[in-house]
């Protein structure tokens, strides 16, 4: 059969069609790696630019009697910035030009001012100057976001402002520089001061609670199924329940968090206390899960050989198969906790989308996540929060990057084939 | 120019044409070597028997004589194994088109999970060797009767292979094989995974097939080499020991080391 | 946080309960020359549990318990003025007393009798909380005493300290029961108040969605309208585009992984799914709303196609690329359980790779890849930021893929999202459609898993 030209012919297409699906296999393969290039690079390339802001060089010279050394507070910080505003662009009159230019700078630039006085009151009576962080559309012309071509109706920096930016970065007064409050302030409605703090400890104390619930009672939940307990409908029927759990979308928990955890137990809304809760519900199954492969991998050789010394199962259990089994819980745990720290959905449902712009110091204050700040953040209109969101998911993904690798390394070390 | 009959003595196989030839087949998984300067006439029409005990390479050669090793990663082949003269590992050498020449019957049934129709015509199909139903209808049937297997199932061509008890499972899967046509059937101890009575009818079918195809066949029991096979090669830690007429070896082996395993001193 | 203290304080009880009892039981046996039963560490733990777990308990008890107390006592001592029947007025009177107790804003008028009330919540409050400490800390100490004086070398501490440590395990082990249980009444609960206000069969079969109730009752659409379908065919035709992008191109990478790749390219490959599988589905959102809905506009306006702003198409795209390392991990896993035998068979048949692939694997691995593809269809239904960034608001009923739509999980999260009542029929809706995203998904879940594990029966 081989001779005949058919057979050949039908080989030479049976190859071309092997290499037409191996090439599918592979393409597919490197769309996965292309997409992955793309999502990341599109987020570096819109949010690097956000560790940097645009500040502006003020010049004051103030003058002992026009501050209350001893009650700052009194002293309106914001006029004096507005008087040395207009001394740098004299001749401008008309109350609106006027207030475009008070918008050149962030409206906060007054509590600069005062913390500098505070810090060094011997600056009164003399001339010195003053970094202050500039507008948020001012801030992104210096990045290139704006684009000056366009007719001024259609752009959000008018003429006028263009040509006292022209003249400031020619007097040396505009500086991009490493915009380190982006870590240290919590949220703002202006862009400029917005930063992430208030969020980091907001998911901080959730993930705390997460951990503290859903570890013990994981482990313990783990232990009961794999070591203790009896072959039964009954523990049927919990495993069943924690296969399924894991798969129940997790918006769903979000309504459990509000019907239950807030409205029947009291917890009050948007406390990290209350996401917490409903974290910790959500990463059970992924702890437990974790858990039992781990005890279950530890082979039965270790309890016999303990059994047959007279320690008690609980002793069997607590001496040599939970250490054991240690670093796989714990490389769960991580695992469990990465995904709650990624999860925003059910956080919505118990209010920790709120505004907050104080940085939470307990269980029950006010607070949002990482996520939903990012949520937030992604949906304001300004153009200037698109770069502070893409910033804020670099920070997101650097720190689950550091989780899943730390649990990557904790199951290489630890790692044992009996 | 082949006589039929089980323990002949007949000088016509030493006689036979010479299909396959293996010259210095090393093969080694990643460091380890595990076949050593295998040389090995197969000739046409004529049951060869692969016996030796476990972990010998027996099986290595036998894939490698229609190139399965290519599917473990680790696995290198050295040497030369010829069919009809031509070196089959060479690179331009189409593995696909030399299967279809040096099938395969391995040793656990493993009839694939579609029906008995289907199964025995996936080769046929594949290879593009029928043009019609009807065709492939016949080509099914022939290929059932030749494994003795078609009274048994010609009812039941729609239901799943995977439904037939063990031993006939194996013969369907000859039939599988001898679908395509092939020129020499390479077996994989086809028995050691049936019962004594499912084993004879296997047994009786080898010999039967052998009229029609080159048959190589690896076995643990010396027993079923004696019964199936004309010429057997003993394979030992690596190395092919002794090969010759099946009678010669079991009867009055040259090398010590199978006379010691024919009498069952090992293995 | 003060009871984080109380907590706190109830622990070291116990950590001193713990030493007592040791030191007590190492005395004892030394002093009365018996044998102890057990070794010193669980008389240790005897104490420590007897002191810690009662009292843990009265306090978990009394936390939930206190704030339906107080809510009760409050409303006890209302003037009749200010009582109301309908529940909404209640329960916003409620707030308005516990924030002005807080000393935050309000959202009335404070009167004398408002502020008495405030008064009086928050004298209940702190009352309320004394006497948690007395009584939790009087349970700690009682229980300390109680076992300790119990602690004789004879006493059986070992068995005791195991039953109750079995007991506690028991109890985590039910909490996940507990769990789904809290889901299914909470939801249920809900949902049947909802249907109280709008008809099932409004919700079922209706077309149209609206749920912007008016707060005066004489505004257009004050009644609002509750149909769900154009809901249900939003989240099908975003799951259905997903899938579309996940089916092949997950299907496919497994095929590869599991059939071709060397371990070179396995060992890149594997954590490119890994890491698309990691990343948080709102960076998914961000970037369907920021990216690629962008882009799918101005593509489609090129070649002259008028695409929405928040086109199913975008979101349905990235909720695809999102279950990627869904769909080929678990046909990665499926295609493994195939037999070697099978694929060996099919090659000494001389069937190239893809045949084998196509004629053999693929039909012998079908019902676990139905099973991951119906795991990964759940996932879709269920999933939330991306849709809720980057799909629509208005329920369009449409099954063009360049519109708007909404799904399910949006809806949910608009109605809940923002203060408003509990009790109306635009919040109780939002319970609604979870308890139909929880069947569905269940379900899909139920079964898919059914189907798998008869499928893994079979290769085992």
């Amino acid at each position: 059969m081989s001779g005949e030209p058919d057979y050949a012919a039908r080989l030479r297409r049976r190859h071309r069609s092997e290499m037409r699906f191996r090439f599918y296999g592979l393409l597919s393969i490197a769309l996965a790696g292309v997409i992955l290039v793309v999502l990341i690079g599109s987020i570096v390339l819109k949010g690097y630019s956000a560790f940097w802001q645009t500040h502006v060089r003020l010049d004051f010279a103030i003058s002992a009697e026009q501050v209350d050394i001893d009650n700052l507070r009194e002293t309106n910080w914001g006029g004096l910035v507005k008087a040395t505003l207009r001394d740098m662009a004299p001749g401008v009159t008309g109350r609106r030009d006027k207030r475009k230019l008070y918008q050149f700078v962030s409206p906060n630039a007054g509590y600069d001012l005062r913390d500098a006085i505070a810090a060094d009151p011997g600056l009164l009576g003399t001339e010195f100057s003053l970094w202050v962080k500039a507008s948020d559309d001012i801030d992104m012309l210096t990045k290139g976001h704006l684009d000056r071509t366009l007719p001024e109706s259609d752009r959000r920096v008018s003429d006028l402002e263009l040509g006292w930016y022209d003249r400031f970065v020619g007097e040396g007064r505009i500086e991009l520089r490493f915009n380190l409050d982006f870590f240290t302030t919590a949220d703002s409605r202006e862009p400029e001061e917005a930063g992430i703090q208030g969020a980091l400890m907001g998911s901080f104390l959730t993930l705390l609670v997460t951990l503290a619930l859903s570890f013990p009672v994981g482990v313990m939940a783990a232990v009961y199924l794999e070591e203790f307990a009896p072959k039964n409908r009954w523990t049927d029927i919990i495993e069943a329940n924690i296969n399924n759990l894991a798969a129940v979308p997790s918006i769903v928990f979000g309504l459990l968090g509000l019907a239950v955890v807030i409205s029947l137990f009291g917890v009050p809304r948007s406390a990290p206390l209350a996401g917490g809760i409903v974290l910790a519900l959500m990463t059970l199954p992924t702890i437990i899960i974790a858990s039992r492969a781990a005890l279950k991998a530890v082979p039965p050789s270790i309890r016999e050989a303990a059994t047959g010394l007279g320690a008690s199962p609980h002793q069997v259990v607590m001496h040599h198969v939970l250490p054991l089994a240690m670093p796989g819980i714990l490389t769960g745990t991580i695992i469990g906790l990465a995904q709650a720290l990624g999860e925003s959905a059910p956080l919505l449902m118990i209010g920790m989308v709120a505004f907050i712009v104080d940085t939470p110091t307990g269980f029950t204050d006010p607070a949002t996540v990482l996520p939903v700040q990012i949520y937030i953040w992604a949906d304001s209109p300004e153009r200037a929060f698109v770069e502070k969101t893409s910033a804020a998911i670099m920070v997101l993904l650097a720190f689950l990057a550091c989780m899943n690798a730390t649990a990557v390394w904790l199951r290489r070390k630890f790692e044992r084939r009996w | 120019m082949v006589t039929n009959g089980q323990q002949d003595e007949n000088p016509a196989h030493a006689a036979a044409r010479v299909k396959m030839q293996a010259k210095k087949v090393a093969v080694f998984y990643g460091e380890a070597q595990a076949l050593h300067d295998v040389d090995l006439d197969i000739r046409e029409h004529t049951v060869t028997a692969l016996i030796g005990p476990s972990g010998c390479g027996k099986s290595t050669f036998l894939r490698c004589l229609n190139r399965m090793n290519d599917v473990i990663d680790i696995c290198r082949v050295e040497g030369r194994i010829m069919l009809d003269g031509e070196d089959i590992n060479t690179p331009s050498l189409d593995t696909v088109h030399l299967r279809a020449r040096v099938g395969m019957v391995f040793q656990k049934p493993n009839p694939f999970p579609k029906t008995i129709y289907d199964n025995v015509a996936y080769g046929p199909r594949i290879h593009g060797m029928t043009s019609g139903k009807s065709e492939l209808d016949e080509v099914v049937e022939t290929s059932l009767e030749r494994a003795g297997l078609w009274k048994e199932v010609r009812d039941r061509l729609d239901e799943p292979g995977t439904g037939l008890s063990g031993g006939q499972q194996q013969r369907l899967c000859i039939a599988r094989s001898i679908a395509v046509n092939p020129e020499v059937i390479l077996m994989d101890e086809p028995c050691s995974a049936l019962d004594p009575i499912a084993t004879a009818r296997i047994e009786e079918l080898i010999d039967e097939l052998r009229t029609n195809f080159t048959i190589v066949i690896v076995t643990h029991s010396m027993q079923q080499a004696a019964r199936v096979s004309q010429r057997t090669g003993f394979f030992h830690l690596g190395e092919l020991v002794e090969v010759g007429n099946t009678d010669q070896i079991f009867t009055n082996p040259d090398d010590q080391r199978t006379q010691d395993y024919i009498t069952g001193r090992f293995g | 946080m003060h009871s984080l203290i109380l907590a706190a304080t109830v622990l070291l009880l116990a950590l001193f309960g713990y030493a007592l009892g040791r030191s007590r039981s190492r005395n004892l046996a030394v002093a009365s020359g018996q044998p102890l039963h057990s070794l010193p560490t669980y008389y240790g733990g005897y104490v420590a549990i007897w002191c810690g777990l009662p009292a843990v308990l009265v306090m978990a008890v009394w936390l939930g318990a206190e704030g339906a107390i107080v809510r009760a006592l409050t409303v006890q001592s209302l003037p009749a003025a200010l009582v109301s029947d309908d529940p909404d007025r209640m329960a916003l009177l409620l707030t308005d007393i516990r924030n002005l107790a807080a000393g935050s804003i309000v959202s009335r008028d404070v009167d004398p009798a408002l502020q008495a009330a405030a008064d009086h919540y928050q004298s209940l409050r702190q009352t309320g909380f004394a006497s948690m400490v007395v009584v939790v800390l009087a349970c700690a100490m009682a229980g300390l005493v109680w076992a300790r004086r119990r602690v004789v070398p004879g006493l059986r501490a070992r068995n005791h300290v195991e039953r109750i440590i079995l007991w506690v395990l028991v109890a985590c082990s039910t909490i996940a029961i507990l769990t789904t249980i809290g889901i299914v009444l909470s939801l249920i609960f809900e949902t049947l108040r909802f249907f109280e206000k709008v008809p099932l069969h409004e919700f079922l079969f209706g077309l149209h969605w609206s749920p912007q109730t008016a707060i005066r009752s004489d505004q257009v659409g004050a009644s609002g309208a509750f149909g769900a379908i154009p809901l249900f065919a939003g989240t099908l035709l975003i799951t259905l585009i997903a899938m579309l992008v996940a089916g092949p191109i997950g299907l496919m990478s497994a095929i590869y992984m599991a059939e071709y790749a060397g371990s070179r390219l396995r060992s890149t490959a594997k954590p490119i799914l890994e890491v698309l599988a990691g990343i948080p589905t709102v960076v998914y959102g961000f970037f369907a709303a920021l990216t690629v809905a962008p882009f799918v506009r101005q593509s489609g306006g090129s070649i002259g196609l008028d695409v929405a702003s928040e086109s199913a198409l975008a979101a349905g795209v990235v909720m695809g690329i999102m279950i990627i390392p869904f769909v080929s991990s678990l046909s990665d896993d499926v295609i493994n359980a195939v037999p070697q035998s099978l694929r060996d068979a099919s090659y000494g048949l001389g069937a190239t790779q893809s045949e084998t692939i196509r004629q053999v694997i693929l039909p012998a691995a079908l019902p676990g890849i139905v099973g991951a593809f119906m795991l990964a269809i759940s996932r879709a239904i269920g999933e939330t930021m991306i849709v809720v960034m980057a799909a629509g608001l208005a329920a369009n009923l449409t099954a063009n893929p360049l519109e708007a739509v909404t799904t399910v999980t949006v809806q949910i999260v608009t109605l809940l999202v923002g203060d408003q009542e509990f009790d109306s029929a635009k919040t109780l809706a939002a319970f609604a459609l979870g308890l139909m995203l929880f069947v569905v998904t269940l379900g899909l879940n139920l079964l898919a898993l059914s189907v798998v594990r008869k499928y893994r029966e079979r290769y085992d």
